[in-house]
């Protein structure tokens, strides 16, 4: 077994530096890695890139980097329910490259499994083709989009092993499981860090390979953005 | 009487079929899932990871790691599943997802659909609203008939950018059912009250009426 397990968050995110390109899990607020978030603010790194699919909200997630200008440019599907994300924006301060979510998250695959481009029909037609590759294949109009290239991915996992096997809860999972290995290193932040053994290998969402480093956050709050509930008869 | 949102989503239950997999966009289209009868069976897709989604959970039994779409916390039935995102649109992208119901700023005669950005005004993103439009084969547009100025949403040509050409298939508003032909819309349905007149003024795009309007049927 090759050990992947560091104590800290500081050990974790070690080697990210100002101008970097980061990936970072999470779908809105679920399943975000909450504390190398926290640990970036600290850091006071600057002038980072971020793939993400959203931008957080003003007060958490990555709206905590926006919020102290340390995101330089995003690349993102969906940045609603943010206010200084727009207004960043609006005024030029953040570069934004939207991007159709399938699409994103398909870059992000691309990158783990090791294909440099591939062809989707996401965005024919729209400002999304502009500078683009079309072709056609089976009388539809397709886009070649091209892997990402990051520096770090940050994900999160509900369970993982000391060698870097991880478990996803629910639609937790959602871009963590296609930014596992999709950057030069990849950093597990898991809710439940176990010795190597203790998770079922044909339970296993990612196997160890994808990930160079995991630790157990100190804390997950695991905030909700839109509590929706029914009432009972 | 024009409908209300919530019978725009029952009129557009009735083109869910047994055995179909389904994804809802935010809006309308959500309020869809509580107006299919229960005797089909058809399995709600959410394109964050989920298959088999259900109701909203019971007050105290959210779940931050179970949401959908729109970020609402959810439960899930028997039968459901979890995975990717990268997955998640592999599906949507090869086509396994049978019917995608989203809302819209605007549509053209020719199928385009525009709802993602207002230049200058609103500038939220596309989400996966272009790959679901850009692969889905069934794709029911849910929205108002006419924005709050008074002006057509049904157009010629779209005026915001783009989410996708071509694509609609039908579109279902609080005036009316129309079907997206290779020479425009073709009005096939009426909202109960609702005169052809009435609903060919408040489209801007051509209408093709080729025949007796019947009235929605909306329990």
């Amino acid at each position: 077994m090759i050990n992947k397990k560091v104590n800290t968050v500081e050990e974790a995110l070690e080697g990210i530096e100002n101008g970097m390109t980061l990936m970072l899990g999470g779908f809105g607020l679920c399943g975000i890695p909450e504390n190398s978030i926290a640990e970036l603010v600290k850091k006071e790194i600057v002038d980072l890139s971020c793939i993400s699919n959203n931008a957080g909200v003003d007060n958490f997630g990555l709206g905590l980097l926006l919020q102290k200008k340390q995101i330089k440019k995003m690349i993102s599907s969906y940045v609603g329910e943010n206010a200084e994300f727009e207004r960043q924006m609006l005024s030029g301060e953040l570069e934004v490259e939207l991007t159709p979510q399938g699409t994103l998250a398909e870059k992000c695959r691309a990158a783990q499994a090791g294909i440099p481009a591939f062809f989707t029909p996401a965005g024919y037609g729209t400002e999304v083709a502009q500078g683009k590759e079309v072709r056609e294949f089976n009388g539809k109009m397709h886009l070649m989009e091209l892997a990402y290239k990051a520096d770090f991915a940050i994900v999160k996992a509900w369970k993982g092993d000391e060698a870097g096997n991880l478990i996803f809860k629910g639609t937790a999972r959602n871009f963590n499981g296609c930014m596992a290995g999709a950057a030069t290193i990849t950093i597990a932040e898991v809710e439940e860090l176990l010795p190597a053994g203790a998770l079922d290998p044909n339970q296993i969402h990612i196997p160890g390979i994808m990930v160079q480093r995991i630790f157990k956050g100190e804390k997950f709050e695991k905030r909700i953005e839109q509590r929706t509930t029914r009432k009972r008869n | 009487m024009a409908l209300d949102k919530n019978q725009i989503a029952k009129r557009i239950a009735k083109e869910v079929k047994e055995g179909y997999f389904v994804n809802l966009g935010i809006g309308i289209p959500t309020l869809v899932a509580n107006f299919v009868p229960n005797d089909i069976s058809v399995e709600f897709q959410s394109e964050n990871g989920v298959l088999g989604m259900g109701p909203f959970p019971y007050e105290g039994e959210e779940d931050a790691d179970i949401i959908n779409a729109g970020k609402q916390t959810i439960t899930t039935l028997p039968g459901a599943s979890f995975f990717d995102s990268a997955f998640s649109f592999g599906m949507i992208r090869a086509q396994k997802v049978d019917l995608t119901i989203l809302g819209a700023m605007e549509v053209s005669e020719n199928g385009d659909i525009a709802n993602w950005k207002i230049p200058g005004k609103m500038v939220k993103g596309m989400g996966g609203a272009m790959d679901l439009v850009a692969s889905a084969e069934n794709i029911i547009v849910a929205m108002m008939h006419v924005n709050k100025a008074g002006e057509s949403k049904i157009l010629k040509k779209c005026t915001l950018p783009l989410t996708g050409v071509g694509c609609v298939k039908k579109v279902v508003t609080e005036l009316a059912v129309l079907e997206v032909t290779p020479n425009g819309f073709r009005l096939v349905e009426r909202a109960p009250g609702v005169s052809v007149e009435e609903i060919i003024k408040a489209t801007a795009a051509t209408l093709i009426v080729d025949c007796e309007i019947p009235e929605m049927a909306i329990d």
